[in-house]
């Protein structure tokens, strides 16, 4: 427990004395919602997403043997 | 497959990769740069190697910051745009991106975070170690993603399953050829160094300004010291690596070689085109093949074939490529029926078959033998740009070192001026370099084996063409964001000088 509350303290200190760090983190939190929140959630929908496995062995196969 | 959609996704897996490439370098290259400072200040004792030390901590953490997670967006592109692509590379490219992950995530997370916070809080050397650990996380996983590249480039230790229509590694023995292939290794090596060479130009650059402008002179010697002294090291290594990388594309992917030197014929004494007429006779043998007498093959050689290869057999035309790639994708075809009606002779005699054609199985999907030459003049000039420009960098470093021992460094504003504009220059250079790399192996998404046309998914074109609009918006806003810091925190200075009077 000792080690965990050395820890902790830690890396709350270090983010309490933060200066540049605070608005780095302000740039990375926004950067994370926008590639995991707009781009992930509106932009990338995996082309094969839903389809069982055999279903995606399948759809590859046509897709090479049909040049 | 329509064209344009090929042409947009490909456009927005390079816009996003080249944005990615912004930032990895200078961490790589800058980590290093920390790390023999920060020795230096451990090993002396001095403060002010501590203050130099954090002041490029703080440009690398702003770097680090615009820098991270911009990987997981091309991992999207793979699933979405990608997706033939993905599910046929199967393993080889899941288990290097898996490592890179894990290692990426818990080594680069844990030290980093001791880098920033523990200057008081831990002993120096575990603080220098956490430094050094953290830039060895860094270079690991570039590592893995590189591996995961140059098994593209030159795909060994895979067995193609026909069943599950993926290339699998079959044994502990197969990882290990596809993890420390000479293409992997060179890869990684020329890449890193590259890296190495970007931090020593930012930070040599930087320390100009300063100089010019009678700011932070000392600061600025030490680090222009350091720099130029490892980005002599770095260029001697860049070059180096290069030069293998030379031989190994020569032998693995001719094409790519002859397109960069835009050599139509090819000859046992192939010259060396610097620009233009002007022709190094027979550098490109020597370069080539490590030979004064060597053939190496032309655009023209390689599409009619005939020529000699190393292994002393004669090289198959394009259209014999094509063909075999034909009966491969044939036997892949009925390999497939047959198993679903469980005629188990024949699928033994297509399995045999398919496995017998298939390194030429990307040829299948080849329409016309002209699609197998990539563009020669993009990759002529952005080679030449590469090599000029890591040519410059050699040189500003001699010219710093000499005048830094002369003590006349200051004498010489217009190199000052120099080194600063090399730092956009050498973003120029390593971009260069990876559209020599990627553009160089088209039409091949994986060398070979499978073309991009292949390798695209069925997506809407107006979609891809749209989003990639939409990234470059996002990339530009937070391009600007990172240079806006970046910018301030260089115009505020490290402030040594005034933070420690004692070592000024």
């Amino acid at each position: 427990m000792n080690i965990l509350n050395t820890v902790f303290r830690f890396y709350l200190e270090g983010f309490r004395q933060m200066k540049l760090g605070r608005t780095l983190w302000a740039l990375i939190l926004l950067k994370l919602f926008v590639i995991f929140f707009v781009l992930r959630l509106f932009f990338f929908h995996p082309a094969m997403q839903g389809m069982t496995t055999e279903e995606k062995q399948q759809h590859v196969a046509q897709r090479l043997e049909n040049p | 497959m329509d064209p344009s959609l090929i042409d947009w996704s490909r456009a927005q897996f390079a816009l996003t990769a080249m944005y990615h490439w912004l930032f990895v370098p200078l961490t790589l290259g800058l980590g290093v740069i920390m790390g023999i400072m920060e020795t230096i200040y451990v090993v002396r004792g001095d403060e002010y190697w501590r203050r130099l030390t954090q002041f490029w901590m703080k440009i690398f953490g702003v770097n680090f910051a615009v820098g991270v997670a911009t990987g997981l967006i091309l991992e999207f592109e793979f699933g979405t745009n990608w997706s033939n692509y993905s599910w046929l590379v199967g393993d080889i490219f899941g288990a290097p991106l898996a490592i890179e992950g894990i290692l990426a995530f818990f080594m680069e997370s844990t030290f980093i975070a001791v880098m920033y916070f523990g200057w008081d809080k831990v002993s120096k050397r575990f603080h220098l170690a956490s430094t050094w650990l953290t830039t060895l996380g860094a270079t690991i996983s570039a590592w893995w993603i590189l591996v995961a590249n140059a098994w593209m480039q030159y795909p060994v230790g895979m067995t193609f399953n026909p069943d599950t229509v993926r290339n699998e590694m079959s044994s502990l023995g197969s990882f290990f050829t596809v993890a420390f292939s000479p293409m992997a290794v060179t890869k990684f090596c020329h890449t890193v160094m590259s890296g190495w060479l970007t931090g020593a130009v930012v930070v040599v650059g930087i320390s100009a300004w300063y100089l010019v402008r009678h700011r932070e002179e000392r600061f600025a010697r030490s680090s222009m010291l350091v720099g130029s002294i490892f980005g002599l090291v770095a260029c001697a290594l860049v070059m180096l690596t290069g030069d293998t990388s030379g031989v190994i594309v020569g032998k693995t992917q001719p094409m790519k070689l002859a397109a960069f030197e835009g050599l139509e014929d090819g000859s046992e004494h192939a010259p060396l085109t610097l620009v233009g007429d002007l022709k190094v006779p027979n550098m490109l043998t020597i370069l080539a093949t490590h030979q004064w007498t060597g053939f190496v093959p032309g655009i023209n050689d390689i599409l009619n074939g005939g020529y000699k290869l190393p292994d002393s057999t004669l090289a198959l035309s394009a259209e014999e490529k094509m063909s075999h790639g034909a009966i491969a994708l044939d036997a892949l075809t009925q390999y497939r029926t047959a198993k679903a009606e469980g005629s188990t002779e024949k699928v033994e005699d297509l399995r045999a078959k398919l496995q017998e054609n298939l390194p030429y199985f990307g040829y299948g999907h080849i329409k016309d033998k002209k699609d197998l030459v990539p563009p020669v003049g993009l990759l002529f000039w952005s080679f030449r740009i590469m090599v000029g420009l890591g040519s410059l960098f050699c040189l500003v470093f001699v010219l710093i070192i000499v005048l830094q021992y002369r003590k006349k460094l200051t004498r010489w504003p217009l190199l000052l001026n120099v080194s600063t504009w090399c730092i956009p220059l050498v973003y120029i250079c390593s971009q260069a370099g990876w559209i020599c790399a990627e553009v160089g192996r088209q039409p091949w998404a994986i060398q070979d084996l499978l073309p991009v046309n292949a390798a695209v998914s069925a997506l809407q074109s107006s979609s891809v063409r749209v989003t990639f609009f939409i990234f470059l918006l996002i990339f530009t806003l937070l391009l600007v964001a990172e240079l806006g810091i970046l910018f301030r925190v260089v115009k505020k200075g490290p402030q040594i000088e005034e933070a420690t009077p004692q070592n000024t």
